[in-house]
């Protein structure tokens, strides 16, 4: 019906408008609401004026360096030291968030036990939790006298294991809510008959439902991934900040900001800047993949 | 970051219909490791916050959080996120205008553009205003010279704050609102009715809890930044301090008492917003299924 009248209505808006005013909003279609021009126009102002022009200062500077400059910046060891470490971490982060995300998500959608509702709510804590409150707290935890590191044989805090913990904190809700509601729409019939067809729970698990999965947690990996990269917050206070052990590279940033090195604080983050939208990309093609997964079904 | 990050009515609600196949002992097998891992890395950590906010008493506590430092890093909190939500609200509104009610060319491009902030760190969101506004940045001696103060200084970071919250109302209104369509709209127009009677008697009233929702994120957000601000504040004590600023600052100073009862104020408001974020959710879920049926 909607479909139906809509096409009516452009057939009368042809006939009644003409060529005249198609031509004169070349880019754009004609549409009888208003208010294009304003919203466009405030639209493209405010992103002009607080992300591009800002943004563009990171090329404007970088560009002012000479290229051994720049490499000798980006190349420092102390700086690879810190690539090597955020890529690591997140990394690692990334995994175990894959893996438990895959199981929170899957005891959400599938089982039912007290306190399932408070638990989903509690998921999205690291998205609301301040970062600042999640670093001490979780210092706090997994110090040699915390609960948790009290009881644990190893050393977590101020090492590479301590900043892996924060990035699984950040990163925890990624995989759970992307990956809940593919659970949520995938069909019990074709588990049904893959079981009836003498397939083990496993087998069924293996060739059906991780199949389905996969996409949805690997975008969410890819997420939680990319925003490890950048985070600051949560891990500077568990990562004690050792120069060439445990310095992320936005502390790398912070640090050379500090000593009011702009060049250098520039070419790194010129550096984390092309990562991320590389990321940007990878991730944008994957829900490309997945989406055209589910048109072809 | 890109893509959608699925929080939103977009989702399907919890299922308690789909009953598991598996066997009673796997079920609590899983729960139990899913459980024993939440708890590990959010139920302890922010029990935590609570008992170390207590630790040394009623009165410490009460004193951490109410001598003239804290209050005025509450305030100088609560006035940061009072500029950026309402401004980075009417920009979410009008974007999701343009990109869902009109077919243009670049609109992709659009999107993606105002999804970039999560692609960025946020040490460099706070980098991109000093290289814009400090001493050495590009208008930092026409700044000087008339006298203005930007970094170190308050619209430092309502800037850098306005920076990182800018893609959270605009992507939750965006889906909803392409999903909704145009027809209702067109036929307030075709009625008579202008633009703005329209916008607040037709659209407004479609899209208000995913616009309170997307307002709720970027709140929390705008609250608890700490990369960005902390790049630009110039940490002045009483003057330029957020909460989160000043937790860092006791926590250095190894005042930890204070700086987890500063905390347990951030955290209460964290399980306030995930409270009203769950109901915003019930109440979009509610509405699109009248709207379905």
């Amino acid at each position: 019906m909607r479909s139906i009248s809509n096409k009516q209505h452009e057939n009368e808006r042809i006939q009644v408008m003409g060529l005249r005013k198609s031509k004169k909003t070349g880019f754009k279609k004609y549409s009888i609401l208003p208010g294009f021009g304003l919203t466009m126009g405030y639209t493209m102002l405010y992103l002009s004026i607080l992300v591009l022009l800002p943004l563009s200062m990171i090329i404007f500077y970088s560009s002012q360096m000479s290229w051994p400059e720049f490499w000798d910046t980006v190349l420092d060891p102390r700086v690879v030291a810190s690539y090597k470490l955020s890529f690591g971490a997140s990394l690692a982060a990334g995994v175990i968030n894959m893996v438990f995300g895959v199981l929170l998500a899957w005891v959400l959608v599938r089982y039912s036990f007290p306190g399932k509702k408070i638990i989903d709510g509690l998921v999205d804590l690291p998205f609301a939790l301040p970062t600042a409150v999640a670093g001490i707290a979780l210092t706090t935890v997994y110090a040699p006298n915390g609960w948790v590191g009290s009881l644990l044989g190893f050393k977590v805090v101020f090492t590479p294991i301590g900043v892996v913990i924060a990035l699984t904190f950040i990163g925890l809700p990624f995989v759970v809510r992307m990956v809940q509601p593919v659970l949520q729409s995938l069909e019990k019939e074709v588990e049904e008959a893959s079981a009836s067809l003498g397939a083990s729970r496993f087998q069924t698990f293996r060739r059906i439902i991780f199949p389905e999965v996969l996409p949805a947690a690997l975008a969410g990996f890819t997420l939680a991934f990319a925003r490890s990269l950048g985070e600051y917050g949560s891990v500077v206070f568990i990562s004690g900040n050792m120069p060439l052990k445990t310095e992320i590279t936005p502390l790398l940033i912070m640090t050379k900001l500090e000593q009011y090195d702009y060049a250098g604080a520039t070419a790194i983050a010129a550096v984390m800047l092309v990562t991320s939208f590389m990321l940007l990309f990878i991730i944008n093609f994957i829900q490309w993949w997945t989406n055209r997964k589910f048109i072809s079904h | 970051m890109g893509g959608n990050i699925p929080l939103g009515f977009t989702d399907t609600p919890l299922g308690s219909s789909r009953e598991a196949a598996d066997p009673k002992w796997v079920q609590w097998l899983l729960i139990s490791i899913a459980l024993t891992f939440l708890g590990l890395f959010l139920i302890l950590p922010l029990v935590t916050v609570f008992v170390q906010a207590f630790e040394k008493g009623i009165a410490v506590y009460l004193e951490a959080i109410t001598n003239p430092e804290a209050l005025s890093a509450i305030k100088l909190t609560i006035l940061v996120a009072m500029i950026a939500v309402p401004l980075n609200a009417l920009f979410g509104i009008m974007a999701a205008w343009a990109i869902t009610k009109f077919q243009f060319k670049g609109k992709n491009l659009l999107i993606t553009l105002i999804d970039l902030p999560f692609a960025v760190s946020p040490v460099i969101a706070g980098l991109i205003f000093v290289l814009l506004f400090g001493s050495q940045g590009l208008f930092g001696k026409w700044l000087f010279a008339n006298d203005i103060k930007i970094i170190f200084a308050v619209p430092g970071i309502v800037l850098a704050t306005i920076f990182v919250t800018l893609p959270f109302i605009a992507r939750e209104l965006i889906p909803l609102m392409q999903a909704q369509g145009t027809s209702e709209e067109e036929a307030s127009i075709t009625l008579g009715a202008g633009g703005w009677k329209t916008f607040w008697y037709v659209t407004l009233p479609n899209i208000k809890w995913a616009l309170l929702y997307g307002m709720i994120l970027c709140n929390a957000r705008a609250i608890g930044e700490f990369g960005a601000v902390s790049v630009v504040s110039g940490h002045i004590r009483g003057l330029t301090n957020t909460m989160p600023l000043h937790i860092e600052i006791l926590y250095g100073e190894y005042q930890f008492a204070a700086a987890f009862a500063v905390a347990s104020l951030m955290s209460l408001m964290a399980i306030f917003t995930l409270i009203i974020k769950s109901i915003l959710e019930w109440h979009g879920k509610r509405q699109m299924s009248i709207e379905n049926h």
